[in-house]
């Protein structure tokens, strides 16, 4: 029987079968982070149960991280605990734990796929909703809640229901204009925040053959906006490339061993899907969010929508709400949007090549004045790596902050916060109400319109910026 | 988890409808690291007011928890259900449930009977009338009871099988994962052997 490539994912991992009952699937690979641990933990000291296979489990600290006095303990006494707490249960618990000040310390999602721990065919989860990220190489990878975190910790397994398939065809090419994150921002909108709810999506088509590992995990990682269970990109040379060599991929005969079975991870012809989305990548360009919820974005040539232009009446009123709290009016050009400050960073558009990219558009810029730029390295590796090569010292110049790995500003929950009504161009994925800090309003932003944007200090393409000669 | 056959407990009224997971515990509550110690945050909007239930003396250990319809409605927070069997709540008497909370309790093995608007207000009546008295719950017969003689409550209660069969039992979705113990160590050891390991 004709499988899709999740199918074939799926029916690799379950445990058991019966009617009437979630299939019980078991787990690769299980990412832990300071926030939403600490009662799992505490449930199986409770019940007196062990980690059944701390092998198969990773923790590391990035929520709550400061990202600048890293040298000093953390000043928020909550966030302290929280991190202390993971501490200690890491060690009771015999769990492999990257602590704050460690080198392979960054967001959870930057940190799995840096160390080669992310491979085609597994299933991953984390207590985290953007553990969709590591479907970009052919996984099943997904959020969980805490008591499921208990489950996983305590049995290595979950039982879940299987999710409907869904296909999302991208046809075209890219334009030169036009980023991974504009094209995931562009399907968003036209799908809108729930469209995904209740699938497993892959990503498919010339489009997304064509993108490189770093702008795939772009991609997967906000499946989750757009309501999926997971999202999934079919493995190929791209991604065996990318794993090779790293920390913890297969060696020698396991390497081909593994190889082989993981080109066996494709979505077989013929193989039913039950829901089929299209999108022709051609068409995009620079997108930008207006809103407070990641569907409402337009093309950064486009303008401000009006409540009216909705016939849905929920969505309407959305629409209405969301212009009140950003304080915008409809009509005005996104581009005539003024913004306090940027976001370079978070699990969606931290990694090496987002900055190299950034770097290298800032170069010979400056700043505008009255605009700050933030740029966080989503892991210790990658502000390394930037280092390295000098990408700091290109921020620096252009009167960027550069600074420690970690979250930062894509939930505020560590000091760099917006403040009321300060407006920021965020390269992160989510724009909710007070998500970047209480009355913050957010514009989610491809790196690219983010440094642009930086410079002029309204939001902009690179395109502006030659334009302007700045 | 404890297995729950039956209860026999003080009983407090609680005389309100649509009692969110916001009031059951305020979110500024749910910092804390553990599973335990959210008795604290339990009601605290209300907790304030010597007039509440649970400020009297004679409701302060109460059980079972009697109120009003749509109990537990709103945020998905586990945190609710931890509270209220932190202040030593085992069971949770109402005319309808919040279907996240109905869930998580049956996760965390609090009882939610589900009865009907009637039995509550003679509940109410009841142990407005007898503060201290006891209420009693058969999650085997599927009834809830009170009093003695004429004024005797008594009447029956839903919940569905499955949970009813997992608090009879004791099991909670990790014990009912172990029983299929078998399952997991075949699957274990036909795991390919490529696959990656943190340690
Ligand atoms: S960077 Fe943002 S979205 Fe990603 S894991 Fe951290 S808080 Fe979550």
């Amino acid at each position: 029987m004709s499988k899709t490539l999740a199918e074939k994912i799926w029916d690799d991992h379950v445990v058991r079968q019966a009617t009437g009952e979630p299939d019980l699937l078991f787990i690769d690979l299980h990412l832990l982070h300071e926030v939403t641990s600490p009662q799992a933990f505490d449930g199986l000291r409770l019940s007196g149960r062990a980690v059944r296979h701390p092998e198969l489990t990773l923790a590391t600290e990035d929520h709550n991280i400061p990202t600048t006095d890293l040298d000093k303990p953390i000043a928020d006494p909550v966030s302290r605990t929280q991190v202390e707490t993971l501490r200690r249960n890491a060690e009771e618990f015999g769990v492999r734990l990257h602590p704050m000040g460690d080198i392979e310390q960054g967001i959870v999602h930057v940190v799995g796929p840096q160390l080669g721990l992310t491979q085609p065919g597994m299933t991953i989860v984390c207590g985290d909703s953007h553990t969709s990220t590591h479907g970009a190489f052919g996984s099943i990878a997904f959020g969980i809640g805490t008591s499921e975190v208990e489950h996983v910790l305590a049995t290595q397994t979950l039982p879940q229901a299987k999710p409907k398939m869904m296909a999302v065809e991208v046809t075209g090419q890219l334009s030169k204009g036009a980023t991974a994150k504009d094209l995931i921002l562009a399907l968003i909108a036209q799908e809108t925040t729930g469209g995904g709810q209740g699938y497993i999506v892959e990503y498919r088509g010339e489009a997304i053959r064509a993108l490189t590992m770093e702008e795939r995990m772009t991609i997967c990682n906000m499946s989750i906006e757009w309501g999926a269970k997971a999202g999934l990109i079919a493995p190929d040379e791209t991604t065996f490339e990318y794993i090779k060599g790293r920390p913890h991929a297969p060696e020698g005969e396991q390497w081909d061993e593994a190889v082989a079975y993981w080109r066996s991870l494709v979505t077989d012809d013929g193989a039913y899907f039950d829901k089929v989305v299209t999108l022709d990548a051609a068409q995009v360009t620079p997108f930008v969010t207006w809103g407070t919820n990641p569907g409402q974005g337009v093309p950064l040539s486009e303008a401000v929508p009006s409540p009216a232009d909705f016939d849905d009446p929920i969505q309407r009123e959305a629409a209405e709400s969301a212009l009140r709290y950003m304080g915008l009016e409809a009509g005005t050009p996104m581009r005539d949007i003024k913004v306090d400050t940027v976001f370079i960073g978070s699990c969606t558009n931290g990694r090496i090549s987002d900055l190299r990219r950034a770097a290298e558009l800032i170069k010979g810029h400056k700043v505008a004045d009255g605009t700050r730029v933030l740029v966080v390295p989503g892991s210790v590796r990658v502000r390394l790596q930037a280092e390295e090569e000098g990408l700091d010292v290109v921020f620096k110049d252009a009167g960027a902050e550069w600074r420690g790995a970690g979250c930062s500003m894509c939930l505020g929950m560590n000091p760099d916060q917006l403040t009321p009504g300060e407006r920021s161009a965020s390269t992160s994925n989510r724009n909710f109400e007070g998500r970047q800090g209480k009355g913050g309003r957010t514009h989610l932003v491809s790196p690219d319109v983010a440094v642009a944007t930086g410079v002029l200090g309204h939001l902009a393409s690179p395109a502006d910026l030659e334009k302007a000669g700045a | 988890m404890e297995k729950f056959t039956q209860h026999t407990g003080v009983g407090a009224p609680l005389r309100r409808s649509n009692v969110d997971t916001d009031q059951i515990i305020p979110a500024v509550y749910l910092k804390r690291v553990t599973r335990t110690g959210f008795e604290d945050g339990l009601f605290a909007a209300w907790r304030s007011d010597p007039e509440f239930v649970l400020n009297q003396d004679s409701y302060r250990d109460a059980t079972v928890l009697v109120a009003g319809p749509d109990f537990g409605t709103g945020s998905s927070r586990e945190h609710a259900v931890w509270a209220l069997q932190n202040y030593g709540f085992k069971v949770v008497i109402s005319p309808r449930f919040g279907d996240i909370f109905r869930g998580n309790s049956g996760k965390a093995g609090l009882l939610a009977a589900q009865v009907d608007d009637k039995v509550v207000a003679a509940l109410w009546d009841y142990l407005e009338a007898n503060p201290g008295a006891s209420v009693s719950v058969d999650l085997e017969a599927r009834t809830v009871s009170a009093g003695e003689g004429p004024d005797r409550i008594e009447d029956s209660f839903t919940i569905d099988d499955y949970t009813r069969w997992r608090l009879l039992e004791g099991l909670d979705d990790i014990a009912i994962t172990l029983s299929h113990e078998d399952d997991i160590v075949a699957y274990e050891g036909r795991r390919l052997s490529f696959k990656p390991a943190t340690l």
